[in-house]
């Protein structure tokens, strides 16, 4: 098999969370340092306020830019129980950094189904796992939307990609006049993921 | 340089360096962004045509007054323009003329998984199936190439993920065809049965020609790396292939498939012990292969629904099964919605609340009005079957003798795309069917495209507005009502004024979408006084994500909320407010 070298970034979350623009920045790094990088992602239906992913591979070469079961080696979830409907994506050893964030679905804000209670408890009792509060912290920072950012910071202070230019992937990928608060978004989601509980391993 | 381009930006560079004049499409996903991106290109006439058929006749005019043209469109668009196609394939074209067909395996945003490389053999034209960016860069100025030199139409197969993967892509430099002077030739261009005669031997020769480019193509490639295992694949499915397969497997990759070089696929055979032939959806390939006497492994294993991936051709072959954490814990599903704000929601809700009401939908957002709690829909089809399947139960019903007020719905893009047609059914045929188009002055569903009612054309410039209400009265439609669906009780007094109308009657239910860009929404929203909420749970019958249920009374999330005031309208208890 094929697949040794490459890496496979799994970003899950619903429609709007701005998935896409975190995948772009990562792929802008990660082109940067040279990888061979293939993006996937999906528009239409789904975007409308239903569960979306988005794929981000890289290594020496890269064919398929999807991947099946059991085949992420970090799940990125925007969101607590997408974190759950994508574990089965990720490897075993793999890592999970999950926002500490709920969007209620149609069928629980109705009363038909219950949210989970437990889905980042299962999460940490099964994966390495990086909990981030992303969602209280942008609103500090001033603005909910920069959320993705700050995961964006988590993941690479998790995963130990500090090497990459993120400077230059931020200024390149976010529109000039929102640059700013999406730096301090990524700082803090990097500070956030060393002092967070979840992170001591 | 190096770009990262998806394959419709790939596609839309390439038509760039193709020389192409003229484009038109219909929106579709995965196909929409290439026409998107077609706007740095000042030199490409670009255009969001009616429909699809509408699109490829434009484009093969173009053609046929000597300029390269391309049609972009979603699988189920090519069955729109599958008339024009066939005979273009017939009389052949003037400069290169290429139909993008991108189709959706696993459905990821449509209504079904059809195979359209079928339609590359029915209509007896090439194809090319890019698997990555680079490729449909390559392959699109390549199209245009080969419809020039075998005088046919070629057709681009693409899917989901060719579409919306992006891959690094070398771009080239554009090529700038000279114009083909124009000249009448009534043999060659009107498809009387006397010149199709001659036309149907002609195709015949042009396909045995094409038959032996496709063995020399340079995008069909074998890569021998042992004699053990070969691999025959094509598109997309070939790089999950050779991501699965072993180090030493031989490949042969085909980046043309119509005709299938159907030697070189022998010579590759007999080189291998064992042959599989990998490929997405139906077994295009393999069928032909079987045919020719090609013995291979393919549909016995390799999935022929859904879309493929890694791990599901990894167990197909190897019979492993990925291990897998387990977690005690279940995902409630979360499918889409219309949106807080969406005009539909008001047009629904009063619909979800009557009695012997049909609801015939179609395609768009407004699909999502048959998901609970909504649940106001009775079928959804195609593109304009929610007049026509509509006048048909209505006729069924008539010989039944069974009561029932029928509404087909369709939305304005749809409207202008087929619904036209059904319009004129209805009242041409005498069809107790009232007619509502859904105008949310957009084509939602894809991304907020400009139609021919929404005043602005794909550039984004003023473009004549056709009005839906002047359409009705024109075909002699007694009665028009137009109505805002936000405004519960005037949406209700429509809908009972239509279901009494004794004469012809069409609604036109018209708010603007909550999603168009250039239109300034005031910041406004509602709120629940909790002292008020009785717990009655009513406004959650309206299907909103920005209310909630919490702790025994409804909660609004000021973050979603847009201030539509549809759910206020249905608290009889005046608990819901507006934020002043």
């Amino acid at each position: 098999m094929n697949e040794n070298n490459v890496k496979t970034i799994l970003l899950a979350g619903v429609g709007g969370q701005g998935t896409i623009l975190v995948s772009r920045i990562l792929t802008h790094a990660l082109m940067a340092a040279g990888y061979d990088v293939k993006m996937s992602e999906i528009h239409g239906m789904a975007q409308r306020g239903g569960s979306v992913s988005t794929t981000v591979r890289y290594g020496p070469k890269v064919y398929s830019p999807l991947i099946g079961k059991g085949g992420a080696d970090i799940l990125v979830a925007f969101e607590e129980m997408e974190a759950v409907r994508w574990t089965d994506w990720l490897k075993p050893q793999g890592l999970a950094v999950v926002n500490d964030y709920r969007i209620r679905p149609l069928p629980v804000a109705s009363g038909a189904a219950q949210y989970p209670d437990n889905c980042i408890s299962e999460l940490e009792g099964a994966f390495r796992t990086v909990v981030v509060r992303a969602g209280e912290e942008a609103i500090r920072l001033g603005n909910p939307r920069v959320m993705n950012v700050i995961l964006l910071g988590a993941l690479v202070q998790a995963f130990g990609m500090d090497a990459f230019d993120w400077e230059g992937a931020l200024e390149a990928q976010v529109p000039p006049k929102f640059l700013d608060i999406n730096r301090q978004a990524f700082e803090r989601g990097r500070q956030l993921a060393q002092e967070g509980p979840g992170s001591e391993d | 340089m190096k770009q990262f381009l998806s394959g419709n930006e790939a596609v839309a560079r390439g038509l760039f360096e193709a020389g192409v004049r003229v484009g038109s499409a219909y929106p579709g996903t995965p196909s929409t962004e290439i026409f998107e991106n077609l706007h740095p290109y000042e030199s490409i006439y670009h255009e969001w045509a009616p429909n699809e058929k509408v699109a490829v006749e434009v484009a093969y005019g173009a053609s046929i007054a000597g300029v390269r043209a391309v049609a972009a469109m979603k699988h189920v668009g090519l069955n729109v323009a599958a008339d024009p196609l066939f005979t273009a394939a017939y009389n052949g074209v003037g400069r290169g003329f290429v139909i993008v067909s991108a189709d959706d395996p696993g459905m990821h945003s449509s209504q079904n998984e059809q195979d359209n490389r079928h339609y590359a053999r029915a209509a007896k034209i090439p194809m090319f199936e890019p698997a990555d960016s680079q490729d449909s860069l390559d392959m699109i100025r390549e199209a245009f190439e080969v419809s020039e030199r075998y005088d046919l139409p070629v057709l681009f197969r693409m899917t989901t993920r060719v579409c919306h993967a992006r891959s690094l892509v070398e771009t080239g430099e554009p090529v700038t065809p000279e114009p083909l002077p124009y000249k009448r030739n009534a043999k060659k261009h009107i498809a009387t049965p006397a010149n199709a005669i001659v036309h149907r031997a002609e195709l015949e020769e042009k396909l045995e020609q094409l038959a032996s480019y496709s063995e020399t193509c340079p995008f069909n490639k074998m890569d021998m790396k042992g004699g053990k295992v070969g691999v025959v694949t094509a598109g997309g499915a070939s790089l999950i292939a050779r991501e699965v397969f072993p180090e030493d497997t031989s490949f042969l990759t085909l980046g043309f498939t119509h005709p299938l070089p159907l030697d070189l696929i022998r010579r590759f055979a007999e080189q291998v012990e064992t042959l599989y032939v990998v490929e997405e959806l139906d077994p295009y390939m393999e069928d032909q292969m079987r045919a020719a006497g090609i013995d291979c492994i393919g549909k016995q294993i390799v999935p022929r629904m859904y879309e493929l991936n890694p791990t599901i051709l990894k167990e197909a072959l190897t019979g492993e099964v990925p291990e897998l954490k387990e977690v005690a814990c279940q995902a409630v599903p979360r499918p889409p919605v219309l949106c807080p704000g969406c005009p539909h929601r008001g047009f629904f809700y009063t619909l979800s609340r009557r009695k012997n009401t049909i609801v015939t939908g179609d395609i768009g957002c407004y699909a999502l009005g048959g998901s609970p709690p909504l649940s106001a829909m009775d079928t959804t089809v195609c593109m304009g079957a929610g007049f026509t399947i509509a006048m048909g139960m209505a006729k069924a019903f008539e010989a039944t003798g069974e009561e029932k007020t029928i509404f087909g719905v369709v939305g304005d893009s749809t409207f202008f795309h087929s619904g036209l047609t059904g319009a004129v059914e209805i009242l041409y045929n005498k069809g107790k069917v009232i007619p509502v188009v859904l105008d949310n002055s957009t084509t939602a569903m894809t991304g907020q495209q400009d139609n021919p009612g929404t005043g602005y054309n794909l550039e984004g410039e003023i473009a004549q507005a056709i009005s839906i209400e002047g359409i009705f009265r024109a075909l002699g439609y007694r009665k028009v009502i137009t109505v805002d669906p936000q405004d519960l009780d005037a949406m209700k007094a429509a809908i009972e004024e239509a279901a009494a109308c004794q004469e012809s009657c069409a609604m036109v239910v018209r708010r603007q979408c909550v999603l168009i860009k250039r239109l300034p929404l005031a910041p406004a929203r509602c709120y629940v006084d909790r002292e008020l909420c009785t717990s009655c749970r009513i406004c959650l019958r309206v299907g909103c994500p920005a209310i909630f249920f919490v702790d025994g009374k409804s909660m609004i999330d000021p973050n979603q909320c847009v201030g539509c005031t549809v759910c206020l309208q249905t608290c009889p208890f005046d608990a819901i407010k507006k934020e002043e």
